[in-house]
């Protein structure tokens, strides 16, 4: 899933050859179009390579091979896809390092004098936005729900606490019971799907469907680089990760349950600790990322500037014979 | 007879009766008196140092009132009231039996509290030590058959009063005080409780101390009434037969004046937490360090305790018995030790003295934990019975009455109202099917046991939580048995929903709006079971329910330890380091129960039947009703 996020590098991109050269070009240029005030995407770089007839796809990094192989004219060419391809990643870097500024700038416009706010579990983003608020003399209180069971949510306790901020550290059972108090919940997002879904920590579908029903806005802070072009289906198991079942219960404590065997030999006992909860758009308020607010129903056009419609899919074109 | 010296006399206890009860048995002496009797009763207690103390009395329902005009004209004064001779036949009460005495209404805050939650524990603590302070002797006043009339309004019943030539002038001034108090009551739309109304009998103290401090604390009083009570002081009983009973407010605990009184007679020293959250100013948190070792050190030192009050008050305290079904089974068994070894000190009546001292072990209780809805009803049913027992019974019979009846109750409400919710749960449960139930409760063990007794295929998700982790004793138990677990933290529900079929929780209480209150953290599984459209099924026995109603989880809760929110399981390098060393910026919020909102739940299912939540106020009444005539 990691993987995902990153746009720049794609496996398939040297596919799109020749082959796909013609059926593509309009989308394309399309997309070059829409992207020209963001560094070429590898689709659009790749595309002006000349008839790579004997594209080597076993390289993740589409030049290196090629320039290999190809003589010494092309190196020149494939050490300025190299140049752009290096360029697109540091660019992909300093977002990631600068989102939280472009984010944080608007913490003053959403939070005033005496709200309070929820949140669950940690996240820097959400720090940094609410001691941005907090700098600007603006006087609120937090909730801060401890996120079992990786308690994340004492150290954001303990780091608000340090600045100053009114803090209630609850269970995350609580949520319900505290959340007609809440004027707000903000959280950080792991990533952001296509059709504006979020994929959060473990837990937030459940603070989600919570504000729902208090009508309490539940607001997203996500980066750029949090967007996923993928739509997320089943995403409970698809886009999930199954952490160890020692968090939940020690082993040691019990081993003589593991022990039970049913009938058909399988054990009498399953954990389940999964780290990511998705949290479906029409639950979402507002998502604050770095390019401003926006509605999740939005999310789709700004996956286009980051994304190139062609790494979207992808394919693997047959290789040509030599 | 002077009223005088009638005055001075015991009383004969009243029942107080509340709300409907079966009309013309005027020989029953279940009809209570209202405020005639209260008003006599505070003249008695006011004048006569022994302390014996009126409660303001509920109007029985004006059917009652004018059955009782007629009968009770002839036996007492008349001159006091021609209108409502009632009033005065309490009085003319008092002279026969030189034992009985009221309890004092005050003492329903005690009775009252003990149905309501625990913010109003402190409340019943508070009055009970008001009372306690005067040596209260808590007596059900069982009314002769020809005073239970008493519908009179307390108004009318002063009015009359009032106009009585025959009346001493201390009578007429203590009416009058009555009077005042009652129109303020009136203000308040405050409900009595009860099976009786006591006037506060006190062994030792008395004179008007006590009866201010009696009076007052009824005034606070917090009841959950019982269907009928209705509220004294000025409603025509006329119209309002039906009229519902309105729990009092509790006693909030950011009234700084009470605080200090409870604090003053508590037995149990607690110490005010540091550091509290705003919003829950209203509720009581103490330091949980030191409760339990203080209260250890004090052992020998508690005369009037029973030693199996003590030991189960010290269970609780930490919290070694939890869970309303066992809190109460063990209190009531407690009780029963109590009235084994009990005996009537001379000149006083085995009901009253016995209701009080089972007052002041109740509000022991309350310091300990506060009390919960199951034990707050059961100690009502159980001053219900001792006020109705004969007061020409033999002691020993009385006690054995009690003991059999205490019996009575674990087995009905408690034992086969379990295997009646079990029987009506299974066939909920069909092969294949997920069940997933949150926290312990011992109802959907038993369902859960019973249902792979009968050979049902299923697989249970067992929910767990922090910080009291108490899933795993439930899994436990079920994997032991054979069952098939799958176990997660709450944080995973929205995770495993998917696949489950069905939801069964337990319940601490059921409202009267269909609102269940339970362990905090269920709202969370039922509202994403919601979300998911898997039915919910709360498990109840019908002896948790309760007239109140609540709309968020926040107007009455229990806080617990903070530090149990601050200590992470071991294996975290996450835990705060020291307390102290916190900032007073940082609190803790460690609460204890929640409220669930009724359009989750699909069904109750009770020792009743299979009961939508919007019918949980039918059952109250109807289930109240029948309280009485337990």
């Amino acid at each position: 899933m990691v993987g995902l996020n990153l746009s720049a590098v794609s496996d398939d991109d040297d596919d799109t050859g020749p082959d796909d050269h013609p059926v593509l070009s309009a989308a394309a240029v399309a997309a070059a179009s829409r992207s020209t005030l963001r560094p070429p995407s590898l689709q659009t770089l790749l595309e002006d390579m000349p008839d790579s007839a004997t594209v080597p796809h076993t390289s993740s990094s589409g030049g290196d091979s090629e320039g290999k192989s190809k003589s010494a004219d092309k190196s020149s060419r494939s050490r300025k896809l190299k140049h752009d391809v290096i360029e697109a990643v540091n660019e992909l870097i300093q977002d990631i390092d600068t989102c939280h500024e472009q984010i944080t700038e608007q913490a003053v416009e959403h939070i005033h004098h005496n709200e309070v706010i929820l949140t669950l579990g940690s996240s820097r983003t959400v720090l940094q936005f609410l001691c941005a608020a907090r700098e600007k003399k603006r006087s609120f209180r937090v909730f801060v729900a401890e996120g079992a069971p990786r308690y994340q949510g004492h150290l954001l306790a303990k780091e608000l606490v340090a600045r100053g901020l009114q803090t209630t550290l609850i269970t995350d059972l609580a949520v319900f019971a505290m959340i007609s108090q809440v004027n707000m919940v903000i959280v950080g997002a792991h990533a952001v799907m296509a059709n504006g879904g979020v994929i959060a920590p473990v837990g937030l579908n459940m603070v989600a469907l919570a504000a729902k029903r208090h009508a309490v806005p539940f607001v997203v802070l996500a980066g750029s680089h949090n967007l996923c072009p993928l739509y997320p289906h089943n995403p409970e198991v698809l886009l999930n990760e199954l952490r160890s079942p020692k968090e939940l219960l020690d082993f040691g404590e019990f081993s003589d349950c593991m022990d039970f065997r049913s009938g058909l030999g399988s054990p009498l006992l399953h954990v389940v600790n999964p780290s990511f909860d998705y949290v479906p758009p029409k639950l979402v308020s507002l998502f604050i990322t770095d390019t401003g607010g926006h509605n999740p129903s939005y999310m789709y056009r700004l996956i286009a500037d980051y994304y190139s419609a062609d790494d979207l899919v992808l394919q693997r074109k047959a290789v040509p014979s030599n | 007879m002077e009223p005088r010296r009638n005055l001075r006399t015991v009383i004969d206890p009243k029942v107080r009766k509340v709300g409907f009860f079966a009309p013309p048995d005027r020989s029953q002496s279940v009809l209570p008196d209202p405020i005639s009797a209260a008003v006599s009763a505070v003249q008695v207690s006011s004048s006569s140092p022994s302390g014996n103390m009126l409660s303001p009395v509920m109007i029985p329902p004006p059917r009652h009132h004018s059955d009782t005009l007629i009968p009770s004209q002839p036996s007492t004064r008349p001159v006091l009231h021609p209108v409502v001779p009632s009033s005065y036949t309490a009085a003319s009460e008092f002279s026969p039996t030189a034992a009985s005495s009221y309890t004092n209404g005050s003492r329903f805050p005690v009775d009252v509290d003990d149905g309501s939650f625990s913010p109003g524990r402190l409340a019943k603590g508070n009055s009970v030590k008001v009372l306690a302070s005067s040596v209260p002797t808590v007596s059900l006043v069982i009314k002769p058959s020809n005073m239970e009339a008493a519908d009179i309004p307390g108004v009318e019943l002063q009015n009359d009063q009032h106009g009585d030539a025959n009346l001493p002038k201390e009578k007429l001034s203590k009416a009058e005080r009555r009077v005042l108090q009652e129109s303020q009551r009136a203000a308040k739309t405050a409900a009595r409780v009860i099976s009786a109304e006591a006037s506060k009998g006190s062994a030792g103290t008395s004179g008007a101390a006590p009866a201010k401090a009696s009076k007052s604390v009824s005034k606070r009083s917090d009841n959950v009434s019982v269907a009928a009570s209705e509220k004294k002081s000025g409603d025509r009983p006329v119209e309002k037969e039906r009229k519902k009973d309105i729990p009092q407010p509790r006693m909030q605990y950011d009234d700084t004046s009470r605080v200090e009184k409870a604090k003053r007679r508590a037995v149990v020293k607690q110490t005010e937490a540091r550091n509290r959250v705003e919003l829950f100013r209203h509720l009581p948190q103490y330091e949980h360090g030191s409760q339990l070792p203080d209260l250890e050190a004090k052992i020998f030192q508690l005369e009037p305790m029973h030693p199996a009050v003590y030991k189960v008050g010290l269970q609780y305290l930490s919290g070694d018995i939890s869970g309303g079904n066992a809190r109460c089974i063990a209190m009531l068994q407690a009780f029963q030790e109590i009235i084994k070894d009990y005996s009537t000190p001379p000149e006083k009546t085995l009901s009253r003295d016995l209701t009080a001292k089972i007052s002041s072990y109740v509000s022991f209780f309350t310091e300990c934990r506060p009390l919960s809805v199951s034990m707050g009803n059961a100690i009502r049913f159980l001053k219900n019975r001792i006020a109705k027992l004969p007061l020409t019974m033999p002691e020993s019979e009385a006690k054995t009455t009690l003991q059999s009846d205490i019996d009575q109750f674990i087995n009905e409400k408690i034992v086969v109202a379990d295997k009646v919710i079990v029987s009506h749960s299974v066939t909920k449960i069909k092969d294949g099917d997920i069940l997933l139930t949150y926290g312990t409760s011992s109802v959907v063990e038993m369902i859960l046991q019973h249902a792979y007794e009968l050979g049902k295929q299923y697989r249970v998700v067992v929910v767990d939580s922090r910080p009291k982790l108490e899933g795993q004793l439930l899994l436990r138990r079920l994997v032991a048995k054979g069952i098939t677990c799958t176990y997660i933290h709450i944080n995973a529900i929205s995770y495993i929903m998917h696949e489950v079929t069905r939801v069964f929780l337990g319940a601490s209480a059921v409202l009267s709006n269909g609102t269940v209150y339970s362990q905090v953290g269920t709202a969370c599984v039922t509202m994403v079971a919601h979300a998911f459209q898997v039915p919910v099924l709360v498990c109840c026995e019908a002896y948790k329910f309760h007239e109140r109603v609540h709309l968020d989880s926040i107007c009455s809760n229990e806080l617990g330890d903070p530090d149990a929110i601050a200590n992470i399981p071991c294996g975290k390098e996450l835990s705060f380091p020291d307390r102290g060393a916190k900032s007073e910026n940082l609190q803790f919020l460690n609460l204890i129960y929640d409220v669930m909102p009724s359009d989750y739940i699909s069904t109750i299912i009770t020792d009743y039947g299979m009961v939508p939540p919007t019918s949980v106020p039918v059952i109250v009444r109807e289930y109240r009703r029948e309280h009485i005539w337990i």
